[in-house]
This record gives C-alpha cells, structure tokens and sequence, in this order.
C-alpha cells in the first residue's frame, strides 16, 4: 500500500494531474439543479459509446462495395459479440438523437443559452448539426440495398441546389454515379473527418461550460441583465454553491450509466437493423426508407406539393441555421423560467407535435403504393363469372388496387372505394378512370371499352357491406 | 524601448513584427502545400470527365416487340473493388425491328427506383407515389419531368446501351 501511495505522489509530482483535475471537479455549481441537467453529459456518454463500439466495428469493416454486404454479415452472424455490437451502435445513434434533442429542448426552456451563454448554445447548435451528419453518413454504411438508395435519393437532394447542384451530388457520390469510391468517401467522413469537428466543438462546448458555469435553476421574477449577471452568479457560487463532483456529478453518472445499459439491453433484445439485399443498384425491387430519425423528413417530403419542394429542401435547413444562430442574440436577456416566456413553450409543444405527427406518418408512408396487394378475394368479390368479377380482377391487374383500398385490401394512396357504388354514378367513374386525377393516371389509353365496363360494373357493385 | 536615432523604428517593434510575419507566411505556405493535394485529391470527382461506354445487353431478337423488360449493365469505368455496387439497371422497350427505348429507373422526383407494371403499363415508384406513362411522361404524383433515358443502338444483332450518369436534376 505504501508503495501504491508513493507511486501515485510520484506521478501527480511530475504530472500535476491533482492541480490540474481538482479545480474541475470540485469547481462551485449553483445547487438543486436536480435531475434536468443530466441530458448533456448523457449524450456525452453516449458519443463515447458510438465511438468505442466505433472503433470495434471498423476493425471488422470492409469499405470495398464488393465486400462491405459479406464483412457486415460477418459481424452481426458470425463474429463474436457482433451482433449485439453492432446493435449498440445502431441504437447509441438512436440514443444521442433522443438525448440530444431533449438536451436542447431544456436548455431552451430553461434559458440557459443566455447571456453569458450565448457562444456555447452555438457551439451546441453546430455539434446537432454534426450528430445529424454522423447519422445520415452512418445509416449509409450499413451498405445494403437500402444504403445504396438512400445515397442516391440524398444525392438527388443535394442536387436541387441552384448553380451548384449536380457539382455537389457527384461530390456526394464521389463520381457521377454510385460506385466503389461513394462508400470509401462516406466512411472517411463518418469516421475521421465528421468527429474530429465534433471532438473540436465538444471540447470547446465542455470549455465553456467551465468557463460561465452551469446556469442556476430559473427563478420567475429573476430576469437576466446583462450588467449585473455575472456578479450575481459569482455571489451565488460563493455563498450557497456546492462541489461539482461528488454532489452534483453523481447524478449525471447515474443517468449516463442506466441509459448505456438501457442501449445494451435493447442492442441485445431487438438486434442490430436487419440487413436488406445486397447492395445492387440493379435490383429494382427497392423500398427505400431513411432510418427512423428521419422518418418524419421522409413525410415532408411526400407531403408537401411538388411546387414548393424545393424551396423546402433547402429553405428548411438554412432557415433552421438561422433561427438557431440567431436565438442567442435576439433573446441574451429578460426572464429565464418557462412560466415567464409562453412563447418558448409554444414552440416547442408545436415543433415536438409536428415531429411526432410526420414520424408516425413516415412509418405508415400511405402515399407509398401497396405493391404487394393480391387480387381480391372471393369475400369481397360478389361474382364468379361475368363483367362483375372480369372487374374485380382488371381492378388488381390494372394497378388500381396499389393505390385504392375495398374492404381492407389495397393500397391507400388514393381514396378508399369500398362503397364507392353509393356515392359516383356510372359516368362518373368512367370519366374519373378515363382522365385520371391530381394524383392518379389516365387509364384511357390502357384500356379497352369492354375492360372499362367491366371495371366500372365492378366498382358499381361495391356498397360497402362485408 | 529604444529607437534607431536614424530612421526612427524602434529596435524590438520592427523584429517582432518580421518574425511575427514570417511565421505567419510560412504557415499559410505551408498549408497551401499540404492543401492542394488533400483538397484535389477529394475533389477529384468534379475534374475528371469519367467516359462512357457501351455495353451489350442482349442479343436482338431476345427481345419481344412493345415489351418493356428490366436489364443491367456496368457501370463505365468501375473501380476493381466496386462489386455489385458498379451494376445499373435499365427498362428496355423494343419499340420495332431496330428501335429501342431505355428508361432510367430512377424516379425523377427524388431517384428512387421505379417499378414497371405489365398489365397495367404504368411505372410506378415505391416511395412518395409517382406513376409514369409506358412512354416516361408523368401520369401522377410529385415527379416534375419524364423518366430519363439512355441511348441505345443496335450494332450487329446486339443491343447496346450507353452508360450515363445518374439523372439529378
């Protein structure tokens, strides 16, 4: 022991670890911060997660388009612990959208990026635009089927710049097409140049941090003056402040421990994401979808009208930049607390509700085509023989079912005709199957007079009663 | 601090402010060096005119008249470790004896892949509900211009398809 104990003064002698360490973690913090400043040291866990469970997976990884399918499915069947190392990956990235989400949504809330403040909110705001990067580059290195289109389609994004469009797409794909340099590029970025940004913002995030301090909890009533701020902070460290480590820390290790055993536990339950066909641009039977981070950008997408697309595209996120620039120098000062500041509230509670309401959108993606619907059955179809049931079977073989649903079969990109005998005549229907719709082809061409009888004697036939 | 009695510069100002200088030009020089490689080198994707070729894709009576069928070729110039990754497909239409049409797969709304349906003689795409014409025109949905095409000739009985570039925008 007394070895031990000399061993160590040697070490902080030469090195000066205990000076140096010490301040930083005994340094003063404004009391009862409670649970509602741990979201940022989470994510911190978590980034240091990504990065080791990172690392291991690269030393697997084959980034040759020939080989990455066979070396990712080496991993997640073969090698040992691969499966559920690469489902701690899948899910950390998971957990650091989450985390870093609800991080900034406290900070925000709470006021925090006010004066003094103000640059680490920027340098939070660049690290979000980070985390994303490493999420979209991330998806796309998992390079199967999926990976390849998602390529394409964000490719296709970027090319809707003006000017500089088809510039930056083959920058993207490294090439003018998708090829064996477009995964090589990815994983440079991926693994080298997006985190050393991240490790740079984040050391001078964490710089800041120490410099002005965590905030204290808002008070109502106690709005920031730019005058006399940093005295009143000093003044309150001094008299009520308490050491960051053990009296507040542990707080912030506890959580950070239970969500990376939450990651763990959901890696080992649910698996890493299944791997889709290989990664052949020629396999036309594609499903494309981003992973579900981006689930509800994928609705934005399919929702909004064609004409506006893309001033969204790049309207969206440059205005976001923007507003998240710009927040700390419109709103440096005045009320802290929530309950002082209702328009901080709205926000939120409208931009979190039309998140959550294009994610659940993106994950039933009903302006997708049901490519997969069989023709009707024999419930459904009141007729085995005659212009009824050549109907019902043109209905299927026409495509009209990918997109319009009866009785629960189809698709739902177009409006559901399972009583569609009660509410359009004859004429209607044909002049409606005949000239097509906003969303829907003309049939004219591709069919012939007695198939479009028979279609519309099917869809005559529908009332709604099964 | 002292000044030149001649020419008035004080002694220490002027070699600080050199070797302040220096420093910084040497730095900037030496980063251009170290730059223009690293940059070019990432770059290189927008310099280099990548050629396209022409690649059989069957013989010409293999194919049926006013069908359109799925094909796939190389792309041009593949890297050796490009794998599958390095194949594009194509919808291929005899048009009559000689003439042909080649769609792009990718939709034009956002490239995703389109699929053709025989019976129904429409394209249609899986992810935001575009639907084509059996000729590329736009029949519904978000895509704003035709499905692209590539050139194809017939060179002895052989139908070739020119490689290209993915369709942006």
């Amino acid at each position: 022991m007394k070895f031990l104990k000399n061993a160590w003064l040697w070490i902080d002698d030469r090195t000066g670890i205990v000076e140096l360490l010490e301040p930083v973690m005994r340094h003063p913090v404004p009391p009862n911060t409670g649970w509602w400043y741990v979201f940022g040291s989470a994510t911190l866990f978590v980034f240091i997660l990504q990065v080791v469970t990172g690392i291991a997976l690269a030393s697997s990884y084959v980034t040759s388009t020939a080989e990455v399918y066979n070396s990712l499915q080496f991993i997640t069947h073969e090698a040992f612990m691969g499966r559920i190392l690469r489902g701690m990956h899948y899910f950390g990235a998971s957990a650091m959208i989450v985390l870093i989400g609800i991080h900034m949504i406290r900070v925000f809330l709470m006021g925090s990026f006010k004066f003094p403040r103000e640059v680490n909110w920027l340098t939070g705001a660049v690290l979000l635009l980070l985390t994303l990067g490493m999420a979209f580059t991330g998806q796309l290195l998992r390079w199967d089927q999926n990976g390849v289109w998602t390529v394409i389609v964000g490719a296709e994004q970027a090319g809707r710049t003006p000017i500089i469009g088809t510039m930056l797409a083959h920058f993207i794909l490294a090439g003018d097409t998708v090829g064996g340099a477009t995964l090589s590029r990815f994983f440079s970025f991926h693994v080298f140049f997006i985190p050393a940004l991240v490790f740079g913002m984040l050391g001078s995030h964490l710089y800041l941090v120490l410099r002005n301090g965590i905030s204290e909890p808002p008070q109502p009533g106690q709005p920031v003056d730019l005058k006399s701020y940093r005295a009143k902070y000093k003044e309150l460290l001094h008299k009520r402040g308490v050491p960051f480590w053990p009296d507040v820390a542990w707080r912030d290790v506890a959580f950070g421990v239970i969500i990376v055993l939450v990651v763990i536990l959901v890696a080992a339950a649910w698996g890493p994401p299944g791997l889709g066909n290989p990664p052949d641009p020629s396999i036309i039977d594609a499903y494309p979808r981003p992973d579900w981070y981006f689930l509800w950008y994928f609705a934005v997408l399919a929702l909004i009208p064609p004409r506006l697309e893309t001033w969204v595209i790049l309207g969206a996120p440059l205005l976001l930049g923007v507003v998240l620039f710009v927040l700390p120098f419109i709103a440096n000062r005045g009320e802290r607390h929530p309950i002082r500041r209702p328009w901080a509230i709205g926000s939120v509670l409208m931009i979190v509700l039309t998140i959550g309401v294009l994610w659940r959108l993106g994950v039933l993606a009903p302006w997708s085509p049901n490519f997969a619907a069989q023709p009707l059955p024999k419930a459904v179809v009141s007729a085995t023989s005659g212009s009824v049931y050549e109907g019902a079977q043109l209905f299927h073989q026409k495509g009209c079912e990918f997109c319009h649903t009866v009785a629960g079969y189809g698709g739902q990109r177009g409006p559901n005709l399972t009583d569609v005998g009660n509410r359009l005549t004859s004429q209607q229907m044909t002049i409606r199957i005949v000239n097509g719709g906003t969303n829907m082809p003309a049939f004219g061409g591709n069919l012939t007079p007695q198939q479009l009888e028979e279609l519309v004697a099917f869809l005559q036939s529908l009332h709604g009663s099964y | 601090m002292n000044k030149n009695k001649q020419t008035g510069i004080p002694d220490t100002f002027s070699r600080r402010r050199f070797l302040t200088g220096l420093s910084v030009a040497l730095g900037a020089v030496g980063a251009a060096f170290v730059g223009i490689p690293i940059i070019g080198f990432l770059f290189s994707p927008l310099l280099q005119e990548i050629p396209q070729d022409w690649r059989p894709v069957g013989a010409v009576k293999d194919f049926e008249i006013g069908k359109t069928v799925a094909i796939s070729f190389l792309d041009a110039s593949p890297l050796p470790w490009s794998g599958v990754t390095a194949k594009t497909a194509a919808w291929l239409r005899r048009d009559s004896e000689q003439a042909f049409t080649a769609f792009a797969i990718n939709c034009t709304h956002l490239g995703c892949p389109v699929r053709w349906l025989g019976d129904a003689n429409l394209f249609m795409c899986p992810c935001h509900g575009g639907v084509y014409y059996q000729d590329g025109s736009v029949a519904a949905g978000p895509p704003p211009k035709p499905l692209a095409q590539y050139q194809v000739r017939v060179r002895n009985d052989q139908v070739e398809i020119r490689t290209g570039a993915v369709p942006i925008e």
